[in-house]
C-alpha cells in the first residue's frame, strides 16, 4: 500500500497546478448557474471555452489513446487532474457525456473510421454529445424502448421519442438506442446509432425542471434518415453496446462526482463559517458540526473507495465489489450535503435569487433542488441496488 | 499509487482465514467465551507459533517487525471469526504501550515474552467517568520519596484478569493542560494493592475488568518513559488501537454480509428465495456500501499510521466514526434479514451484533469521533 506519487506523477501534478493558477477563470459559478440576468446559453458558451482551454493545454482525454487525440496516460493522471481541479474549485467539464460515455464506447466498439472521426472533437468540445436512452415508457426498464428505426436502402428511418435528455438543446450528436428488429426478443432487436442532431426531422423541446431551468429535453424523431455507417457495434447489438456505455459512465463520472462533492463540501463549510446561529458561527452549533463532520467523513471514504477501485484498474484486474458502491454512496452523501446547506441557512433557505436577503445569489437553493435528481439520473437508486444485489452479491432476480 | 494489498499481505489473509476456521470455529468461540479466561493455552501457543503475537513488534524483541497495514489484515480475519481472548489487549494495547512508552529494560523484559506467548499485558486508562481525553485520567500517583503511591479505579480494562502486566495511566501532577502530568506505570500481576474484578459483559467474547489500586507503591523501575509525559505516547497507542479495532470490525461486518447473502439465497418465502425480494435485496446492497466504505477508510487510516503522516489522527477518527455506525447497522440488518433464527442464541449472528455494539463504544463512538474530526479540520 503506497499512496505516494511517482516523480513523473508529481511533475504532472505540478504541471496541472501551475496551469490552473494562470488559467482558472474567476467568478465562474455565477456565470454558469445564475438564471435570468445572464442567459443560460452563456453558461454553455463559457463552459465550452473552458473545456477548449483544458484541451489546448493537453488536459482532456488523458487516458485516451494518443492516435485519437488523447494522451495515453493512466487513470492515475486522471485522478491527479481531478484532485487539482477540486482544490481550486475549477468549473466542470461540459462535454462529460461524450468523454465519459460515448468516447470509451466508440473505442470499444467503433470502426477505425469512427474512432478517427469522433473522439478528438469530443475532447475539444467542438461537438457536444447527449444520450438518447430514456423514453416516456422506458427508463429503469430500458429494454422496453419503442423508438424505431426501419431500414430504407443504406439508411435507417428513425421515428419515436426520447425524454430527460440532458444538453440535447445544445448537442451536436446523440448516442441513440433504437429498435431495429421489433420481432426479436426485446434485448436483441436494439441498435446503437451515432446520430447527427442536425438531421431533418429532429425536434428538441426543453423541459423546465424543478429548478426552473431547462437543463434537459424531450427529443422527437419524425422520419429521421440515418446512414448505416452511423451504427456503432453492429446491427441489433445495441443492448451490449449501450450497457458498456453505462459501465464507462460509472467509471468516468466517478472522478467528476468525487470532485464536485469535495467542492460542494468546501463551499458548505465556508457557508457555515459565515452564517451565524444564535450569535455564533453555525460551525459552533453542535448538531451542525456533527452533520458537517459526517459529510466530510463520507466524502473521504468515497475517495478511498475510489482509490481501491483505481488500484485494481491500474493492476489490470476486474473491478471489485467496492466499485459498485460509488454511486449509491455519492448520491446519499450529496443529497444530505444539500439538505445541510438548507439547515444552515434556516429561514433564509426559502429565498431564491433576486433579493438582498438571498444567500449566495440562491446558488444553494438551485443545487438543493437539483440534487433530487441524483437518485434518479444515471440509474435510480432502486435500480442500482437491484444491480448491486444481483451482480455483486449474487442474489436471485425478482 | 497503490491502494491495495501486497502478495505477502494477501497470503497472510488466506493463511489467517484458514487458521481461524480450523482453530477457532464458532463452537470453540462459544466454549471460550463461557470461560473467564476467554482463551485456552493451546490456541494461544498456536498464535505465538504463527508469529502473530509479535506481528508488530520489532525483530530485536522477537517480533516480525510488520506494520499496521499487515496488522489490519490479521485483525480483519480475527473479527471475521469473532476470536475471543486477550490478543487485542496483549498485542495492541499492552504490547504497543510498552513499545511506545517503555524504558529499554521494560521492552527487553516484556516484548520478547509477549511475542513468545509467555506473557500477556493490557492497558488501563479509562476510569468510571468514562471520559476519553486526558481529563479522564485522574487516578492519583503521588510522590513518596523516590517511589510513587497509586490509588484509584480503572474501568473497562480489557483482560486485566489474565494479564501478567498492566500499563496504568495515572496523574502524577496537574499541569497547565490536562495532557501534562500523566505518567504511565507498568505493574506486574500480583503487585500489592492491585485488585482485579472481571465484569459481566454483553459481548462475552470480550472480557472487561475493573482494576482498583489501593496504595500501590512502585519504584522508578515501574515508570514508563518520562514522568508527566505519558499522554503523547498513550494517545498514539489509543489511535493505533482504534485502527486495529476498526479492522476487526470490518472483518466482522464482511462476515455478517456473507452470512446474510447466503441465507437470502436459500431461505424461501411464498415460493421464492427471500433474496429475490427488493425489500431484502436493497438492504443487502446497503450493507455492502457500509462494508466497502468501512474497509476503504480503515485501510487509509492504517496506511497513515505506518507512514506517520500528520493527518494520522484525522484518519483514525474518520475511520472510527464511520465504522462504528456501519458495523452496528450491518449487524442489525443481518439479524433483521435472518428473521427469527437470527434472534436465537444458537445462531452466530448475536456474537457479531454484540461485538459490533461493544466495539462501537470502545475508544469513542461515532459522535465522539465526528466531533474530533470537526476539531481536526478546524471546523
Amino acid at each position: 500500500m503506497d499512496l505516494a506519487l511517482t516523480p513523473e506523477q508529481m511533475s504532472f501534478r505540478d504541471e496541472v497546478r501551475s496551469w490552473l493558477q494562470v488559467n482558472l477563470p474567476g467568478d465562474w459559478v455565477e456565470k454558469v448557474r445564475a438564471g435570468s440576468d445572464i442567459p443560460r446559453a452563456e453558461g454553455y458558451d463559457f463552459l465550452r471555452t473552458w473545456q477548449r482551454k483544458l484541451y489546448d493545454a493537453g488536459f482532456m482525454g488523458l487516458t485516451w489513446p494518443k492516435e485519437y487525440g488523447g494522451r495515453g496516460l493512466t487513470f492515475m493522471e486522471e485522478l491527479i487532474l481531478h484532485e487539482q481541479m477540486a482544490l481550486v474549485k475549477a468549473p466542470p467539464v461540459l462535454n462529460i457525456l461524450a468523454i465519459g460515455m460515448a468516447g470509451p464506447t466508440i473505442f470499444a466498439y467503433g470502426t477505425e473510421e469512427q474512432k478517427k472521426r469522433y473522439p478528438a472533437k469530443m475532447l475539444s468540445c467542438e461537438e457536444i454529445w447527449c444520450q438518447g436512452y430514456s423514453e416516456p415508457n422506458a427508463g429503469s426498464d430500458l429494454a422496453a424502448l419503442q423508438t424505431r428505426a426501419v431500414k430504407d436502402g443504406e439508411h435507417w428511418v428513425v421515428t419515436g421519442q426520447k425524454v430527460w435528455t440532458s444538453v440535447a438543446h445544445v448537442a451536436d450528436w446523440m448516442m441513440l438506442l433504437a429498435r431495429t428488429d421489433p420481432d426479436a426478443p426485446r434485448h436483441k432487436g436494439i441498435t446503437y446509432f451515432l446520430l447527427d442532431m442536425k438531421l431533418p426531422g429532429i425536434t428538441v423541446r426543453p423541459l423546465k425542471q424543478i429548478t426552473g431551468d431547462p437543463e434537459f429535453n424531450e427529443v422527437y424523431f419524425d422520419n429521421v434518415r440515418v446512414h448505416e455507417s452511423h451504427i456503432l457495434g453492429g446491427l441489433n447489438n445495441g443492448w451490449a453496446v449501450g450497457l458498456a456505455t453505462l459501465m464507462y459512465e460509472r467509471l468516468a463520472l466517478g472522478f467528476g462526482l468525487q470532485v464536485r462533492l469535495r467542492i460542494a463540501l468546501d463551499g458548505l463549510i465556508e457557508l457555515a463559517r459565515r452564517t451565524r446561529k444564535a450569535g455564533r458561527p453555525a460551525t459552533e452549533d453542535p448538531i451542525l458540526r456533527q452533520k458537517i463532520a459526517d459529510l466530510w467523513i463520507h466524502t473521504e471514504a468515497l475517495k478511498y473507495t475510489g482509490a481501491r477501485a483505481i488500484t485494481r484498474l491500474l493492476k489490470g484486474e476486474v473491478p471489485g465489489p467496492e466499485a459498485s458502491t460509488g454511486k449509491l454512496m455519492w448520491v446519499d452523501t450529496h443529497q444530505r450535503l444539500q439538505a445541510v446547506a438548507m439547515d444552515i441557512q434556516g429561514p433564509y433557505s426559502q429565498l431564491t435569487r433576486g433579493s438582498r436577503w438571498t444567500v449566495e445569489s440562491g446558488l444553494w437553493q438551485y443545487s438543493f433542488l437539483r440534487s433530487l435528481a441524483n437518485s434518479i439520473e444515471g440509474g435510480t437508486t432502486e435500480i442500482q441496488k437491484n444491480i448491486t444485489g444481483e451482480r455483486v452479491l449474487g442474489l436471485p432476480k425478482g | 499509487m497503490n491502494f491495495g494489498f501486497s502478495e505477502e499481505q494477501d497470503l497472510l489473509r488466506s493463511t489467517a482465514r484458514k487458521f481461524f476456521e480450523n482453530e477457532c470455529p464458532s463452537e470453540k468461540v462459544r466454549r471460550l467465551m463461557e470461560a473467564p479466561e476467554g482463551m485456552e493455552p493451546a490456541l494461544w501457543a498456536r498464535l505465538a507459533e504463527q508469529g502473530w503475537l509479535g506481528l508488530i513488534s520489532p525483530e530485536e524483541f522477537g517480533g516480525m517487525g510488520l506494520g499496521f497495514v499487515d496488522l489490519v489484515v490479521l485483525m480483519e480475519e480475527m473479527g471475521r471469526a469473532v476470536v475471543p481472548g486477550p490478543y487485542f489487549s496483549t498485542v495492541v494495547l499492552g504490547g504497543l504501550a510498552i513499545l511506545e512508552a517503555g524504558a529499554a529494560a521494560q521492552k527487553k523484559e516484556w516484548l520478547p515474552k509477549i511475542a513468545e506467548g509467555e506473557r500477556r499485558a493490557t492497558l488501563a486508562w479509562m476510569e468510571p467517568s468514562a471520559m476519553l481525553g486526558p481529563e479522564g485520567v485522574t487516578l492519583a500517583a503521588s510522590r513518596d520519596g523516590d517511589r510513587f503511591l497509586l490509588s484509584g479505579t480503572k474501568l473497562f480494562v480489557h483482560d486485566a484478569h489474565t494479564a501478567d502486566a498492566i500499563v496504568v495511566a495515572a496523574r502524577t501532577s496537574s499541569g497547565k493542560t490536562a495532557e501534562e502530568g500523566i505518567t504511565l506505570f507498568l505493574l506486574p500481576k500480583g503487585t500489592a494493592g492491585l485488585a482485579v474484578t472481571l465484569l459481566p459483559t454483553m459481548d462475552q467474547t470480550r472480557k472487561l475488568c475493573e482494576v482498583t489500586l489501593t496504595g500501590v507503591s512502585v519504584g522508578a523501575e515501574a515508570v514508563m518513559g518520562e514522568v508527566g509525559g505519558g499522554w503523547p505516547p498513550l494517545a498514539r497507542v489509543l489511535d493505533r488501537a482504534t485502527v486495529a479495532l476498526c479492522a476487526e470490525m470490518c472483518g466482522g461486518a464482511q462476515k455478517v454480509l456473507e452470512m446474510t447473502v447466503e441465507y437470502a439465497k436459500i431461505r424461501q418465502t411464498f415460493g421464492r428465495p427471500i433474496g429475490s425480494y427488493q425489500g431484502v435485496k436493497h438492504k443487502a446492497a446497503d450493507m455492502l456500501v457500509d462494508v466497502e466504505n468501512s474497509k476503504s477508510i480503515t485501510y487509509y487510516a492504517a496506511w497513515a499510521m505506518d507512514e506517520g503522516v500528520p493527518e494520522g489522527p484525522l484518519a483514525v477518527s474518520m475511520a472510527k466514526a464511520y465504522v462504528s455506525d456501519a458495523y452496528r447497522r450491518v449487524a442489525a440488518a443481518g439479524i433483521q434479514l435472518h428473521g427469527g433464527i437470527g434472534f436465537t442464541w444458537e445462531h452466530d449472528l448475536h456474537l457479531y451484533f454484540k461485538r459490533a455494539k461493544g466495539s462501537e463504544l470502545t475508544f469513542g463512538d461515532a459522535t465522539h469521533h465526528r466531533e474530533r474530526v470537526a476539531q481536526l479540520v478546524n471546523l
